[in-house]
């Protein structure tokens, strides 16, 4: 709810997405649940921020929440309906990919960039390690683009620029079973195993939040699974007793300094960096923050960053543009 | 195969090993393109939690940087990380390494879904070119009872297609693994779904695509790919259907009917 900014991206891209994209979501919508005084104190200050953001939003009783998603914990005291959505996260990026093979971009998987050419405070291209073949080469380029995530740091360093990024870890479980068919969220502030997501057979669980100095080796700490449990079963009871398919961490790449004292504090938007302006180096580009809602928002914004560097003036084609299915990623 | 070893000192997943980690001995398939495969063999500290995708990470991550292989969703969900562990298939991702129990595991890529292209990638073209033509949707209703109906404020339940397309079925397909034109219980299962479920597919065309030799007619009944998926789709029951739905197809064919009648 600090995240008004944020909130109206969401909102907007889950319209586009839909659009671009039929056929890759399952449209069930989403709940805010309160269980307490305090979250339905919090869950009025939502309705207002649904109502700035342009978010539809309609007030549920206890019983007409329970219609709707009959393994909701009975004790709560209100739900707030919104139109979430869920996707596949391996399928939506295959389509993007494959509709950006379809108009010349070539994509080069199990390739890792090593360094970053730079000469004069100007980026020129990147050295990369091909490790199907252990071929080194040197790709020339106007720009570079680091869309890295929480590894952003890392080739930022090479090109000798900073990008404030924090990753934050989160630990996040899926259990056997599908508990619920909407995206059931606690209606408070952002915190440990507040929101539960079908997916399939499975419902996943998440998600904790600490911060790290490197994204890699994070571990699943067991405090945190049990946090889970513990959490995600006062909104639906049957997550206690479960069993659990995998536990994981993978970190966010949030935006923010790095004297942050934890992930929630940060930000859940997305910055485009001009290196040029913000350090002198042209030709480098960040985009980082955000999250899988809104990938085609930031490569709108960073494609808008690239173009007015190399004076093209085009509108964007990805708002409207139907996507391949995913399949066409792997067949030509 | 030959064998290299080499060590690592850290526990996979962790950034430092800890209390309750011991030591295994992973026999790794690597092969760039065009080589012959040999076995190269990496020690990794394990914990209780580690998969076997955690520990092929840790391996990549801090003692090899050239091993490649597939992954993303960490939780059987993107069907990327299918291998052969210890001579079975199985997503990596959920595969526990104390639960396979001893000092040694073996990892390979999946077979028959497409070449090698390095270490533990194989080229999944194949598989996708039998199973792209069926155009099976990524998201169908839910399994609603007969005369349920969708909760009020919910145009309607619906959920992503149980089949994770990872290819663990074409792998342990004895068919497939002699016949490259044979399409294989992944795009069979794709087709039944579109028979059984159209909405923007063609379920004749579907149906016309897995009713030839090299389709529902070549497989053996061996169950071998439903009893190996990781997602419970059951791809032999899948051409079972088929094969009886083509029957039926024909005999209508025969008899003057309509053949687009299920």
């Amino acid at each position: 709810m600090n995240d008004a900014a944020a909130g109206t991206e969401c909102i907007e891209e889950n319209q586009i997405l839909r659009r671009t994209a039929p056929g890759s979501f399952e449209e069930n919508d989403g709940l805010f649940v309160a269980l307490t005084d305090e979250d339905r104190e919090y869950g009025r200050r939502l309705v207002e921020a649904c109502t700035e953001s342009r978010i539809p939003a309609r007030e549920l009783s206890p019983q007409e929440a329970l219609r709707l998603e009959p393994g909701l914990n009975p004790e709560l005291l209100w739900a707030l309906q919104v139109p979430d959505a869920t996707f596949d996260a391996m399928r939506l990026p295959l389509r993007w990919f494959a509709t950006a093979k379809r108009n010349g971009a070539a994509i080069r998987p199990f390739t890792e960039v090593m360094d970053v050419i730079s000469a004069d405070h100007c980026v020129t291209g990147v050295v990369v390690r091909d490790h199907t073949t252990g071929h080194e080469s040197r790709i020339g380029a106007d720009i570079v683009v680091n869309a890295t995530g929480p590894w952003s740091e890392s080739i930022a360093t090479m090109a000798g620029v900073d990008v404030p990024i924090q990753p934050s870890p989160g630990v996040l479980l899926a259990l056997r079973g599908r508990l619920c068919n909407m995206v059931v969220n606690r209606c408070h502030p952002s915190g440990d195993g507040d929101i539960l997501v079908p997916q399939r057979a499975l419902t996943i669980v998440g998600t904790s939040s600490w911060l790290v100095d490197h994204p890699d080796d994070l571990g699943v700490p067991e405090d945190h699974v049990a946090a889970m449990y513990r959490e995600g079963a006062k909104l639906v009871p049957a997550v206690n007793g479960a069993e659990q398919r995998a536990a994981w961490s993978a970190a966010r790449p949030l935006i923010g300094s790095r004297g942050a004292s934890s992930g929630r504090e940060l930000s859940r938007t997305f910055q485009c960096f001009d290196h040029a302006t913000s350090e002198g180096v042209e030709g480098f580009v960040t985009i980082s923050g955000g999250k899988a809602t809104t990938a085609r928002a930031m490569a709108e914004k960073t494609a808008d960053v690239v173009c007015g560097k190399l004076g093209v003036d085009r509108p964007c084609r990805t708002r409207d543009t139907v996507l391949l299915p995913h399949t066409a990623y792997y067949v030509n | 195969m030959t064998e290299q070893a080499t060590t690592d000192q850290r526990s996979a997943g962790q950034a430092q090993p800890g209390a309750g980690t011991r030591t295994v001995t992973f026999h790794v398939s690597r092969s760039k393109r065009g080589e012959d495969p040999h076995r190269q063999s990496f020690e990794v500290p394990v914990e209780a939690r580690t998969t076997v995708l955690d520990a092929m990470i840790s391996i990549r991550r801090h003692q090899d940087p050239t091993l490649t292989l597939r992954h993303s969703c960490f939780h059987a969900s993107c069907g990327t990380c299918a291998m052969r562990i210890n001579g079975r298939e199985g997503l990596a991702c959920v595969t526990n390494v104390e639960e396979l129990g001893g000092d040694t595991v073996t990892v390979d890529p999946i077979a028959n879904a497409g070449a090698v292209i390095s270490d533990l990638v194989s080229d999944m073209s194949a598989m996708f070119g039998h199973y792209a033509p069926m155009e099976r949707p990524l998201v169908r209703p839910s399994e609603l009872g007969p005369g349920s109906r969708p909760a009020e404020g919910v145009a309607e339940l619906e959920r992503f297609e149980d089949c994770i397309e990872c290819g663990i079925c074409v792998s342990v397909c004895p068919i497939s693994a002699t016949d490259a034109r044979y399409l294989g219980p992944a795009a069979l299962a794709a087709a039944w779904r579109v028979v059984v479920d159209p909405r923007t597919a063609d379920a004749e065309r579907a149906m016309a695509l897995a009713d030839v030799d090299h389709g529902i007619w070549r497989c053996h009944t061996a169950f071998e790919c439903t009893e190996a998926c990781p997602s419970n789709v059951d791809p032999a029951g899948a051409i079972m259907n088929l094969r009886r739905a083509a029957t039926r197809r024909r005999l209508r064919g025969l008899l003057g009917g309509s053949r687009s009648e299920r």
